[in-house]
Parts: structure tokens; C-alpha cells; sequence
């Protein structure tokens, strides 16, 4: 990675007296500079500027600032912050690194020697996909540098790089914990356990078309319920529109001033919905029954995530609970108890 | 003050005085490498290390890092020291054995052959560049960079630093690097045991007194004859 001087906080007004004597060394576009608009080294709006400049201020600063001042500019905060930042882009970009140092007062040797030393920061920019196979006692004897280099051969990369469409980045780690499993890979925190040679290619095919992907099919803890209105028992399974291949559950949400249908997957187990407005990710709404109108409330709160639970009868004897909180997997299956509130 | 007692002598130390301070102050030899007068200790060469306390609760400590305490028995040459020391010794020597520092403190302790795989390396992370920029050049233009066998010194980024003002501390202090920053081939590197008729720094001033005890020679492998 070529490193390019950065000065974040130095900046003042634009020298523009100074610009002329800096013109002959264009060295490329400072389209990441926020003075790009009114920058006194681009004359026209098509010139090119030089790439570095005392002035240069990366249009990320401002969300990294955010970043360090939620850390109160603490140097006990900088790993936290660098974790935040790699979380955030997927890799610690070199101005980044340059932000932390001069806002927390740490210096630039500390900040990148930590940004080193764990092998949870990266330099490089990473693929969507991390793929970690296990090179740790029990993976190697069974066979994990077998499959290291089998996800060489398939990728095209020496272990640590990262494909050249950004898709996948190869990392070999040294043990997760996981021996039993073994030989065990890793992909964007999904455990492959027992990996062969062959299951490779099932891998990386299975991390692109989606790992957070229910398989409705073959997985046994799947199976579909039937579920009513604990208000007036009507049914409220819809036949006639179909999720994951049975009959969705329909019930009626409001959040704000919004209200629409929301249909669920019957399969427990499943959390795939649709829904006629898209509430916010982690927003509580409120469940109705579509016949009765009555709010489907619980006493119970969710056990995840605090939401009050809203409860429907399952046909057969028993109760689900599911969370009313938007992307919140909370749930539970009462089969025997009838207690509702 | 502290009471304590070292090589079987009682001593009185002022509070926070490490162990290798006493040992200097009341003449006990104690060999250092990384270890300096203005910086701060480090215990990065375990050089320095002494034995305290009596029977099988004996330990080695590295004495630049250990407060003395009240009451504590220290030796800083008995036998398991002075193993422990020679073994240091020898691996320090393999890893850097161009170094004329390691080379005078190997001969010193009597070594006299080489077991081990000769290295080369240009460093031993005795880490007192990185702390001569931080604490008397008030710099911090190089430090530490990744961990395990990939841990080395210099800027971030490898590029040259800003904050670097090129005052050449790092190379005054540095144990390793003499010959490093003079010539680059160690395998031609001064040594005068061996037949190298023309070594190519004897005309240098600052080599006049460097001479190698080692057979082989260490730096240059070329058997005595």
C-alpha cells in the first residue's frame, strides 16, 4: 500500500499565494480531499491536484473524529477505537491510523505498533468474505494445511491476500478454540467443522450465494406451526400467500404513524418476512390481530433483548413468543403451557 | 531504606533502587546489554539476571527490572546465574555474532565456541533505539512493529518519519549495529583470527581494538588454522 501523507488536523485557511510554486508536481487526483471544491491547487474544475499536500483532509475524517470522541480522545480507548474503525471499513486505512494518533495524543509509532501486533487489524484492505482456516495443533495433524492449500489453489491466493474481485480473504490462524471440530474453517463467522479437500469448493460456493440463508429443507429444526389469535382464535395463517413454501402468518404492525401488514415465515426456526412497510432495523413495533384488532401483547419480555414478546396460540396445544423487535431473532415455544396474557 | 543482603554482604539501599544499581554501586560486576544509564530499564537481553531468594524457591530475575526488597538474599554470581548468562550469551552471539558488544561480553564469560546456527540478524530488539528516540530525543520516530518472529524496529510504514530529525542516536546506542553501518557483508566483516589478510575495516578508527576470540571466528567461519 503506498502510504500518503495525511494532516488531518493542521489545516487552516488554504495557502492559495503558495499554490503556483506546488503546480509542476501533480502526482494525481485528491478526490478523497474535503478542500477538493475549493482547493487553491485545483485551477479548473477538470485539473488534476497534487496528491499530497499540507492540506489534505479525507472526507472520512469527520465519521473517524466521531469515532475517537466517542472514546473521549482516551489513548486507554485506542484499540477500542481501532476496532471500530476496522469494523467500519473492513481494514485500518493509513489516514485513519493518523487521525487516532493525533487526536489522542498517542503518537504514530504506538498506534501502529498496536495496529500491528493483533492479527484482528489489517492494513490492507479486506474481502467481503474472510475465510480463517485453522492451522492449530489438532486442525494440522487432521489435515488443515491440506485444505489451506486447497483454498489456494480454488482462490488463486497465497495465504493473508485477498482475491482481486475482493470476494474472499485467505487467512490461516493458528487455533479457534474449536479442536473437536477439526480440521475447522472459518467464513464471516460461520464454523465449517470436519473440512476435507473436497467440501472446498461447497464452501466458498455456499459463502457466495449467502451463509445467513435459512435451508428450509434438511434442517431439522425446522418445521412449520399453525398459529391463532389469542384474542378471538381466528386463524391467522394466510394460504394464499406462500413464505419459505408454506403458508405465511399475517398479522397487522404499527410503528409511528405507519401501520401495514406483516407476514411471517410459519417455519420455526425461519425469520424470513415480509412486510407492507419496512420498519428500521432494532425498532419496537406493535402487533395486531388482523380479525379481532386487538394488540397481541405478552408479559413476558424478550429474553434477548428486553422487547415485550408478542404471543400467538399455536393450533395443537401451546404458545409462540416471538420478539417485537425488528431484527431481533428472540422467541420461544411454549407446547405445553397455556398461560396467556 | 532498604536492607538486603547481596553476595552474602549486608547492604543498604536507598527505596526503588533496582538490584542491578546496587550491585553497581557496591562493585559487583553485573554484565548489561540493554540496559542504560539515561533510559528507562527494559529487561529485553536477560543479561542481567541474578538469583534471589534461598533453596528450591531460588528464581532468576533480571536484575535492571527488580526493586531491591527488605530482607531479600541476592547473588549475582553463582552457578545457575552464570549458566544462565553463558547460554544468553551464546544465542545472542548466533543471532548477531558481528556485533564487536556481543563479541567482547562472549569472550568475557568464555566462550570459546559457537553451537549454535549463525544468524546475521541486524537486531536483538534489545528495544534501546526505540526508548533513546522516545526518552532523550523526545522523538518517538521509530518503535516496535508486529509481534513473533516478524517483530522489528522502525517507522511506521517503513517510510521516513516526520518526527525523525536524523540526530543518529539510535546508531550511537545501538549494541548490534556497529559493523552493520560501516559494511554490510558480514562474512567479510573485521575479525583478525583468520587468514583474512585485508579485512576491510582495519583502516577504520573506530575497529583498531576489534578482535575476534572465536574458533571458528564468528563473524567470518573461516576455521583456525
Amino acid at each position: 500500500m503506498q502510504p500518503t501523507k495525511t494532516r488531518g488536523g493542521r489545516s487552516g485557511a488554504p495557502r492559495a499565494a503558495e499554490a503556483p510554486a506546488a503546480l509542476g508536481t501533480y502526482r494525481g487526483i485528491c478526490s478523497t480531499c474535503i478542500h477538493a471544491p475549493t482547493c487553491a491547487y485545483r485551477l479548473k474544475s477538470t485539473e488534476v491536484a497534487i496528491w499530497e499536500c499540507d492540506l489534505f483532509e479525507s472526507y472520512e475524517t469527520p465519521s473517524l473524529l466521531e469515532i475517537v470522541e466517542r472514546h473521549g480522545r482516551k489513548r486507554g480507548a485506542v484499540i477500542a477505537m481501532l476496532e471500530e474503525i476496522q469494523a467500519k471499513y473492513g481494514y485500518l486505512p493509513t489516514h485513519a491510523l493518523q487521525v487516532v494518533a493525533e487526536n489522542t495524543g498517542a503518537s504514530m509509532v504506538d498506534v501502529y505498533a498496536v495496529a500491528t501486533f493483533y492479527r484482528a487489524f489489517s492494513l490492507k484492505p479486506r474481502g467481503r468474505h474472510l475465510v480463517s482456516v485453522c492451522l492449530g495443533t489438532a486442525c494440522h495433524v487432521r489435515g488443515g494445511p491440506g485444505v489451506a492449500k486447497e483454498f489456494e489453489r480454488h482462490l488463486g491466493i497465497p495465504a493473508g491476500e485477498t482475491t482481486d474481485d475482493r470476494e474472499f480473504t485467505l487467512d490461516t490462524v493458528n487455533c479457534l478454540g474449536a479442536c473437536a471440530l477439526g480440521p475447522v474453517v472459518v467464513v464471516d463467522g460461520h464454523y465449517f467443522p470436519h473440512v476435507g479437500i473436497k467440501d472446498v469448493e461447497d464452501i466458498l460456493a455456499h459463502t457466495l450465494t449467502g451463509l445467513d440463508k435459512v435451508e428450509v429443507e434438511g434442517d431439522r429444526r425446522i418445521f412449520p406451526i399453525e398459529v391463532n389469535c389469542p384474542r378471538c382464535n381466528h386463524s391467522l395463517m394466510d394460504p394464499s400467500h406462500l413464505i419459505d413454501g408454506y403458508p405465511a402468518i399475517r398479522v397487522t404492525v404499527s410503528h409511528g404513524h405507519t401501520h401495514g401488514w406483516l407476514k411471517l415465515s410459519s417455519l420455526y426456526g425461519s425469520y424470513n418476512v415480509e412486510a407492507e412497510h419496512e420498519a428500521p432495523k432494532d425498532a419496537v413495533v406493535n402487533f395486531f390481530c388482523p380479525h379481532c384488532h386487538a394488540e397481541l401483547r405478552g408479559a413476558a419480555a424478550c429474553p434477548e433483548c428486553g422487547a415485550p414478546m408478542v404471543p400467538m396460540v399455536v393450533r395443537g396445544g401451546g404458545v409462540v413468543q416471538i420478539c417485537s423487535r425488528r431484527g431481533c431473532k428472540g422467541h420461544m415455544l411454549d407446547v405445553s403451557g397455556t398461560a396467556v396474557a | 531504606m532498604t536492607n538486603f543482603t547481596l553476595n552474602g554482604l549486608n547492604v543498604q539501599v536507598e527505596e526503588g533502587t533496582t538490584l542491578l544499581e546496587a550491585a553497581k554501586f557496591y562493585g559487583f560486576p553485573v554484565p548489561t546489554l540493554c540496559y542504560h544509564e539515561g533510559l528507562s530499564p527494559y529487561g529485553a537481553c536477560r543479561l542481567c539476571v541474578v538469583e534471589i531468594g534461598e533453596g528450591p524457591r531460588a528464581k532468576l530475575v533480571s536484575s535492571c527490572t527488580y526493586p531491591a526488597e527488605e530482607g531479600l538474599k541476592v547473588r549475582t554470581a553463582s552457578t545457575r546465574v552464570l549458566r544462565a548468562r553463558k547460554m544468553v550469551l551464546e544465542l545472542l552471539l548466533a543471532s548477531c555474532p558481528q556485533s564487536k558488544v556481543i563479541q567482547d561480553l562472549a569472550s568475557a564469560h568464555d566462550i570459546r565456541r559457537q553451537r549454535f546456527k549463525q544468524e546475521y540478524e541486524d537486531c536483538i530488539m534489545c528495544g534501546l533505539c526505540v526508548r533513546i528516540c522516545e526518552e532523550q530525543m523526545m522523538a518517538k520516530a521509530i518503535g516496535f512493529r508486529n509481534r513473533g518472529e516478524r517483530r522489528s524496529i522502525g517507522t511506521p510504514f517503513d517510510i521516513k518519519s516526520e518526527e525523525c530529525r536524523l540526530c543518529g542516536g539510535c546508531i550511537y546506542i545501538c549494541p548490534a549495529c556497529q559493523l552493520r553501518c560501516t559494511y554490510t557483508e558480514p562474512e567479510k566483516a573485521i575479525c583478525g583470527a583468520c587468514a583474512n589478510l585485508a579485512p576491510p575495516c582495519v583502516e577504520k578508527e573506530q575497529f583498531d581494538d576489534m578482535m575476534c576470540y572465536m574458533d571458528p571466528c564468528v563473524a567470518c567461519e573461516i576455521e583456525k588454522k
